[in-house]
């Protein structure tokens, strides 16, 4: 036994080993409960790959298919293998590749430094580097893919025509802007949605629902199964199919019509308020903003003066004009200035404050009236009807009369746009308010006289095609309109708007649109067999030649098409647009046009040559 | 059969238990870190966890084989198993092949063994004699010498080979010194050398308090240093006026210094009122050595003037003795670089995947970063990852309780040894696992620099867990022998 005098030197150990284990516990502590590296563990070792959801087809009232899918493909680019390879000592080969994909070395360093800029780079998560290669790049490339480790490619689709038409009603899908990214976080940088028209008002509906395989990726990038077998992995839904309410042939002979010209046409069911046809020219053959030429076709539809990205039925605003006398005969008679029964004179060009335009009889009853568009009548119309009972205490009487004119032509659709409608890129119309004509005038400073052109549709009031168009189905419908809208569906038979006329006062107004087209302006355009109202309208335009309107249904009972067509600077609205009316009429109503030779000659003939087809 | 029923009866079974439960938990986690997609069976040949039940058997046998033989052998023969161990150790240091910068690999035929692993038990046998010799007492310059000698020549050859980190275990023996009598005063040093300089080197580009020439590093260090002094003049009690004098001194200079500096009315350089407050002291401790004729108040004049020398050379000795590679592991350990993708690469990954493990981990098999090898090393040296990323907290904190559990026993069976040799033998075990444990985990969770050793029983390889195994089982031989004998 030797004397061991250290023994209590063990308790000075026992107690570091124990000081250093508890240091020990207390990082363990701040690394597993306090920081949170979950984030980072599953960024290293989770792939989230998306599975892109089939977009939903597109279908015409009659079940026609008008949008699809193609598929395409995404070359995707992971920066990190291309490191590994270059640190094995076995670059890529660059020009081979750029060989492949026909594109220079200095496109290929231009795309690679675009990418580690994007914001959310990783370089471990592919990221896009060349998109939608056709099906035929596509092949090529995938035989030599595998000589290029790093570069994966991703299957998508791209949308596709059956006709080249109908551009700004259906819209198109173009990538995300990160204004929708930071709105939507469905969306990721590089995603595609719906942009404008129709596509963008369904984009919810037509997207679907993404789905995301989740997989296990090792460090050096390399695919080692799913997460957890796939317990977390969520399959794609497929977008909803929708059916537009636009019958597809109509839309390509309005489309086909408006060649050459500057206008627009709007075809609405009345009694559905379903948007039959949609055109607006110049416009593009929506196939040409898919795919990689998309931007390039976009920028030249964006410098063209003639502006053929403005749908002009919807976001053109242009006076009525004598279109706008049906709906005045109207409110008049709602309004008691006049009786169908009253009479005015009417001297011709040599009538004061407004001329007439057409020599015939005088006096003038409203139905004839509206057949021979005369403006003295709808002036007298007009001031019997603001006048009613005096101005009363400072044209206190006056105004009210006024504002109950206003609400009754707003009644038809006019002023604000129709804000429970699918229909995109809508603009406000205009019918001036009390206040407005206060501020220009005084507010005593204005009289039935002073706003006299408003009678005439000549004044302040403006409206869109659509606007117009939806006007005439309330003539129709005797009182009601149904919001114009583009997808078909029986929900939207809930928004129902009844305006503010009698149905009672109805009948004479349809008589006099039915003489228009019977004797009247329109004579030299009616149809064969079916009766048809309308009305065509002259617009004075400062930049030219008149903007020729007409605005017209059929047949004249229980009609089953309500359409409004503006050529802008192209002359009398009996000589452009009344023909067109009555050709797209003719199409809806028995399925053809027997008029071939006045369907030729209006497809043929330009008013505006600087419109180009796209 | 009597030396059978002797084993049986008068072996420690608690270390026997704690052993194989740590050898089984070892091979669940390299079944675990190594385990692939593919692999079926935790006894598939073809994987670590298959290669590793095989060392794990073979282990167990010549644990047994060992607990046969007499322990005198070990005894009588250490002197030659130490002098043919540094023989080998040179021998590999000449002929192995390069294995990654490593020349410690002997190959023979299918098998490669690391001689430096065994070289620990052979190291700590030698030491063991030297130190029970007869006369033998850690008092004269001739005794550090041999102890020195004995311990550093493997170390050196070692480091030859280009393992460093194996070489550093044999630090490990300052604790079998320690216990044996070596002054505390050593051991104390060599602990403020080291803080003194982590707290000197991380804190050396901050100004303390604003002032840009006094480094907050220097500052802390001087105030520690002080605070070491008091307590030194505390626990020798001699005079307790010195050390009411120089606590009050210090708390009255520095309440001053920070009063002044918080009135805005001077920015007080807190480096000089350091630096003050120990040559003060130092000429005050000097007077009253002098006075008292009190020969450690000596000492701890030499102490301050010592350390302070030592403080402002250690940014020299960092940017100048140190390699760059070094100072870079230094840096990132101490948080001073972030540096995700080049050195700290390893420790990073390996905190993010036992971060991610959480309270009660993502269960066994169910890792993703070590199953997907983003933790490099993740069946060897960083095996502890594993435990963390699929047990969690709860596992973590479990697996060192044993290991605790697992020194603590070993210490009260090294204090039971009535034979100096058997007790310095036992605190060499001690002091080499505790080095394996505490250095392999602090590299794991980022508290130590990387230093590639194993993590004992835990991480994969047929060297380690025989080393570890032979350490292990040898001072249990001593150990039945010891309770054979009081029966
Ligand atoms: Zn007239």
């Amino acid at each position: 036994m030797i004397n061991d005098s250290f023994s209590n030197r063990q308790y000075v150990i026992r107690i570091f080993i124990a000081v250093l284990l508890a240091i020990f516990v207390i990082q363990l502590f701040n690394l597993q409960l306090i920081k949170d590296y979950g984030e980072q563990a599953d960024s290293n070792a989770l792939l989230r790959r998306t599975i892109y959801a089939p977009r939903g087809l597109i279908y015409d009232r009659n079940g026609v298919l008008l949008v699809y899918n193609q598929p395409t493909y995404d070359i995707l680019i992971t920066m990190h293998e291309l490191r590994v390879m270059a640190k094995n000592k076995t670059p890529l080969d660059t020009l081979e590749l750029c060989k492949t994909l026909s594109i220079t070395k200095v496109e290929f360093d231009k795309r690679i430094k675009e990418v580690k800029h994007r914001i959310g780079y990783s370089p471990r998560v592919p990221q896009r580097f060349i998109t939608q290669l056709s099906p035929v790049e596509y092949a090529v490339l995938q035989e030599k893919l595998h000589r290029f480790p790093g570069f994966t490619i991703q299957s998508r689709t791209l949308r596709n025509y059956t006709y080249p038409v109908a551009g700004h009603a259906l819209g198109s899908i173009g990538e995300v802007s990160r204004w929708m990214i930071e709105k939507d976080p469905y969306y990721k940088q590089g995603d595609y949605a719906g942009v404008s028209g129709f596509e963008k008002s369904y984009e919810v509906a037509l997207r679907g629902q993404n789905g995301v395989e989740i997989l296990l990726r090792d460090v050096a990038g390399r695919i080692q199964g799913r997460y957890k077998k796939g317990e977390f992995d969520k399959a794609a839904v497929a977008g909803d199919n929708l059916t537009v309410t636009l019958d597809i042939q109509l839309q390509i002979l309005a489309e086909e019509l408006l060649q050459g010209k500057k206008g627009s046409v709007v075809a609405i069911e009345p009694s559905t308020g379903e948007i039959l046809a949609m055109a607006s020219n110049p416009t593009w053959n929506p196939g040409l903003l898919v795919g990689r030429e998309r931007s390039h076709n976009y920028a030249v539809l964006l410098n063209d003066p003639t502006k053929p990205l403005l749908n002009r039925a919807t976001q053109g605003t242009y006076s009525p004009g004598s279109t706008f006398k049906p709906l005045q005969g109207l409110v008049c008679q709602q309004e008691g200035g006049i009786t169908p029964e009253t009479l005015f004179a009417c001297n011709g060009p040599s009538s004061s404050p407004i001329r007439c335009t057409h020599h015939h009889g005088s006096p003038v009853n409203l139905e004839s009236a509206i057949e021979q568009s005369c403006n003295p009548y709808f002036w007298n119309a007009y001031r019997e009807t603001l006048e009613k009972g005096g101005y009363g205490d400072r044209n206190a009487n006056f105004k009210a009369n006024y504002e109950r004119w206003r609400n009754d032509i707003m009644s038809f659709g006019l002023g604000p746009k129709f804000k429970d409608s699918d229909v995109p890129d809508q603009v406000n119309g205009s019918v001036p308010s009390i206040k407005t004509y206060d501020k220009w005038y005084g507010a005593r400073g204005w009289r039935a006289i002073t706003i006299r052109s408003n009678s005439i549709g000549q004044g302040e009031v403006q409206v869109t095609p659509l606007q117009l168009a939806n006007s005439v189905a309330v003539i129709a419908n005797e009182g009601y309109y149904i919001t114009p809208h583009l997808h078909k569906c029986d929900s939207m038979l809930n928004h129902k708007h009844v305006s503010l006329i009698d149905k009672k006062y109805f009948p004479v107004v349809k008589q006099g649109m039915w003489r228009v087209c019977e004797f009247g302006t329109g004579k030299w355009y009616k149809l064969d067999s079916i009766p048809m109202c309308g009305k065509t309208g002259t617009v004075d335009n400062s930049h030219g030649r008149p903007h020729s309107l007409f605005v017209g249904f059929a047949p004249k009972d229980n009609p089953k098409i309500a359409i409004a067509v503006v050529i802008e600077t192209s002359g009398f609205g009996a000589t452009w647009a009344n023909p067109i009316a009555s050709v797209l009429l003719e199409q809806y109503l028995t399925g053809t046009v027997k008029r071939t030779e006045l369907v030729n000659r209006l497809k043929t003939s330009v008013t505006d040559p600087d419109v180009k087809k796209y | 059969m009597s030396r059978n029923i002797s084993i049986k009866s008068s072996i420690d079974w608690p270390i026997v238990f704690l052993y194989l439960a740590l050898v089984f938990l070892g091979w669940l986690n390299v079944y675990g870190a190594s385990y692939d997609y593919d692999q079926t069976s935790i006894f598939d040949f073809s994987y670590r966890s298959g290669k590793q039940f095989i060392w794990i058997i073979c282990a167990i046998g010549l644990a047994g084989i060992i607990l046969l033989i007499d322990s005198r052998f070990f005894q009588s023969f250490s002197t030659l198993f130490y002098i043919l161990m540094i023989l080998l150790l040179i021998v590999t240091a000449v002929v192995a092949p390069d294995v990654k910068g490593s020349r410690s690999w002997l190959v023979l035929g299918p098998l490669s063994i690391q001689p430096a692993e065994f070289s620990k038990f052979v190291t700590a046998l030698a030491l063991a004699k030297a130190m029970s010799s007869y006369g033998f007492k850690l008092r004269s310059f001739r005794s550090y010498l041999i102890t020195g000698l004995i311990i550093a020549l493997p170390a050196l050859i070692i480091i030859m080979q280009k393992e460093t980190g194996s070489a550093l275990v044999y630090a490990a023996f300052l604790l079998v010194l320690y216990r044996e009598g070596m002054p505390g005063l050593i051991p104390l040093i060599g602990f403020c050398c080291v803080v003194l300089f982590i707290i000197v080197i991380r804190f050396s580009d901050v100004p303390f308090a604003g002032v840009e020439a006094a480094s907050t590093g220097l500052v802390i260090a001087f105030i520690l240093m002080l605070l070491v002094v008091l307590v030194f003049l505390f626990l020798y009690k001699s005079d307790k006026e010195t050390l009411k004098y120089l606590s009050l001194g210090y708390l009255t200079l520095y309440a001053l210094a920070a009063l002044i500096h918080l009135t805005g009315w001077i920015s007080v350089n807190f480096l000089y009122v350091s630096l003050f407050c120990i040559s003060a002291s130092v000429i005050y401790l000097c007077v009253n050595a002098i006075r008292f004729r009190l020969r450690h108040y000596w000492l701890i004049a030499l102490f301050l003037v010592g350390f302070t020398g030592y403080c402002y050379s250690a940014e020299y000795i960092f940017e100048r003795i140190l390699e760059p590679h070094q100072q870079m592991r230094i840096k990132v350990v101490l948080g001073m670089e972030n540096d995700p993708r080049g050195v700290g690469y390893n420790v990073n990954q390996a905190k993010i995947a036992i971060g991610s493990g959480g309270f009660f981990g993502k269960g066994f098999l169910n890792g993703t970063q070590t199953k997907l090898k983003y933790v490099p090393e993740q069946d060897t040296d960083f095996i502890f990852c594993t435990v963390g990323e699929e047990f969690g907290f709860v596992g973590s904190v479990a697996l060192l309780m044993i290991y605790m559990f697992f020194l603590f026993r070993l210490i009260r069976m090294a204090e039971r040894q009535r034979e100096p040799f058997a007790r310095i033998y036992g605190y060499s075990v001690v002091g080499i696992f505790f080095f394996h444990i505490a250095i392999n985990i602090g590299m794991v969770i980022g508290l130590a620099p990387v230093i590639g050793i194993p993590l004992p029983f835990f991480s994969y390889g047929g060297s380690s867990l025989w080393s570890f195994t032979f350490l292990l089982f040898i001072f249990l031989r001593f150990d039945i022998s010891q309770t054979a004998r009081v029966h």
